[in-house]
């Protein structure tokens, strides 16, 4: 079976500090893959390398086989990172969640899931309400739909933010820490809602530090340190019992 | 006290319909030299967040300049200078030039703050759907910048009313000329002084109030 998405080599510098140095993974359609690792790790980062909102230094990925964020040159063999604008119809094929929502609080919770359907896709008033409608009961915020982003609470801004990333009809999601700015007890009701979605046979790759949803959902882990993939393995392998010390030393000091 | 009421009872019935004209006059000159200003402003904006060097650096060049000359200055050099080179404007027209020339550099700036106070993330966020830069703009960043520079706009609007005086120093015969030839011909500056300053007043208070209730939201 063919990879949906596959990187190689993805390198990311900030000026002289290298963030990301040669990753390399392949993620099957159907499959929900995790990345863990410390803060400052890349794990982040190297997700925002999916849909070039981080421009890569170096490195391949492809969606579906089709090269992301670069096209060939004029002249030669020279290849030419896209704009924002040639870019968009490749991010739109990838839905993504942020650690902070960025809903848009001038609109209310069914605009913010429906302006996608309605601009990017083209769809017409009645079906990309409708189409919001469907999502939003998804994530179990139907009740919400007139309502500002402003009024909701955190976890509720991050489920309609997970319709509005799956109003896009996406062939992958990508979530980047989805849970660390919500308060402790409204974790649950979004790893919830993700864990639904993972049971629907999305493709996800989620950076995380919920080890124990990491372990349960996922199909696999990649643990990252200092800009490489340092273990790589099915979730309840790399979780319980991690071969590399660093992994070990990780998981252990994230338990206590 | 009742000497100096006493004018407003006796020549209240001639000033009024002059100031009220007069009053008409500046209100005009603002309103018109305020929507120009908008749309240089926009064009400045424009400017400074083009992706050409060359925008860029005639956008800062006429905001440096601009701060750097007064209003007065800019007025004279339109009013009294250009006829020197065969441009010759009326002094109405001249001056809601002059006012919109140098509150656009303002209004530019309002916008560039506004925009800054939008997080980075409300423009990843929509990349990141799928939106162009352009249907980002319109669709995301453009409605939140207009919420956030409404209530500074309106201030910016008062400050330009009340530089509109200077207009008078070209001849526009808006409340302070108007103030002065009723000084001179009736000799109580006193009383009338006080009336101009009231009618400034009255043309910007709500504004002001506007402002104010729209920043506490």
């Amino acid at each position: 079976m063919t990879a949906l998405l596959s990187v190689t080599g993805l390198r990311k510098s900030y000026g002289s500090v290298e963030v990301l140095k040669g990753i390399d993974f392949e993620v099957k359609a159907g499959e929900k893959i995790a990345l863990i690792g410390p803060s400052g790790s890349g794990k982040s980062t190297c997700l925002r390398c999916m849909n070039f909102l981080e421009k890569p230094s170096a490195g391949d990925i492809r969606l579906d086989g089709e090269r992301v964020g670069v096209r060939p040159g004029g002249r030669g063999d020279s290849e030419r990172i896209m704009s924002d604008r040639q870019l968009a119809p490749q991010r739109a094929q990838m839905g993504m969640v942020f650690q902070l929502f960025h809903l848009w609080p001038h609109l209310s919770v069914l605009e913010n899931v429906a302006i996608a359907a309605r601009k990017v896709r083209r769809l017409s008033a009645v079906e990309a309400r409708d189409l919001a409608m469907e999502m939003l009961a998804k994530v179990h915020m139907s009740h919400r739909a007139s309502a500002s982003p402003l009024e909701l609470s955190g976890g509720q801004q991050q489920r309609v933010a997970i319709a509005r990333a799956l109003s896009q009809k996406p062939k992958l999601m990508l979530f980047d820490e989805p849970t660390s700015a919500l308060d402790p007890e409204l974790v649950h009701e979004v790893l919830k809602v993700i864990e639904e979605l993972a049971a629907e046979g999305r493709t996800m790759l989620l950076v995380t530090h919920e080890i124990a949803f990491a372990r349960d959902v996922a199909d696999r882990v990649m643990f990252l340190d200092g800009g490489v993939i340092v273990e790589e393995g099915l979730a309840r392998d790399v979780i319980t019992t991690p071969r590399e010390p660093r992994t070990q030393a990780f998981l252990k000091q994230i338990r206590h | 006290m009742i000497n100096f009421f006493q004018p407003y009872a006796e020549y209240g019935g001639e000033w009024l319909p002059v100031l009220l004209d007069a009053m008409l006059k500046t209100t005009l000159l603002s309103i018109s030299a305020f929507a120009l200003a908008v749309v240089f402003g926009l064009l400045l904006w424009f400017c400074q967040a083009s992706s050409a060097p060359s925008l860029r650096h005639f956008a800062s060049l006429y905001v440096t300049v601009v701060r750097g000359v007064p209003l007065l200055a800019v007025l004279f050099l339109l009013y009294f200078g250009l006829p020197g080179i065969g441009v010759t404007f009326d002094a109405f027209t001249a001056a809601m030039l002059g006012l919109a020339l140098c509150f656009a550099a303002q209004v530019a700036e309002v916008f560039r703050a506004g925009m800054m106070a939008i997080p980075k993330g409300q423009r990843e966020a929509a990349l990141a759907v799928g939106f162009t830069p352009g249907q980002c703009f319109a669709f995301i960043i453009l409605p939140q910048v207009v919420r956030v520079v409404l209530s500074p706009m309106i201030v910016t609007f008062v400050s330009l009313l009340k530089d509109s005086s200077l207009a008078s120093l070209i001849t526009v015969d808006e409340l302070v000329l108007t103030g002065r030839a009723m000084a001179t011909e009736y000799f109580l500056p006193l009383q009338i002084y006080i009336a101009v300053g009231l009618c400034y007043f009255l043309v910007a208070w709500p504004f002001s109030l506007l402002s104010r209730r729209l920043a506490v939201r």
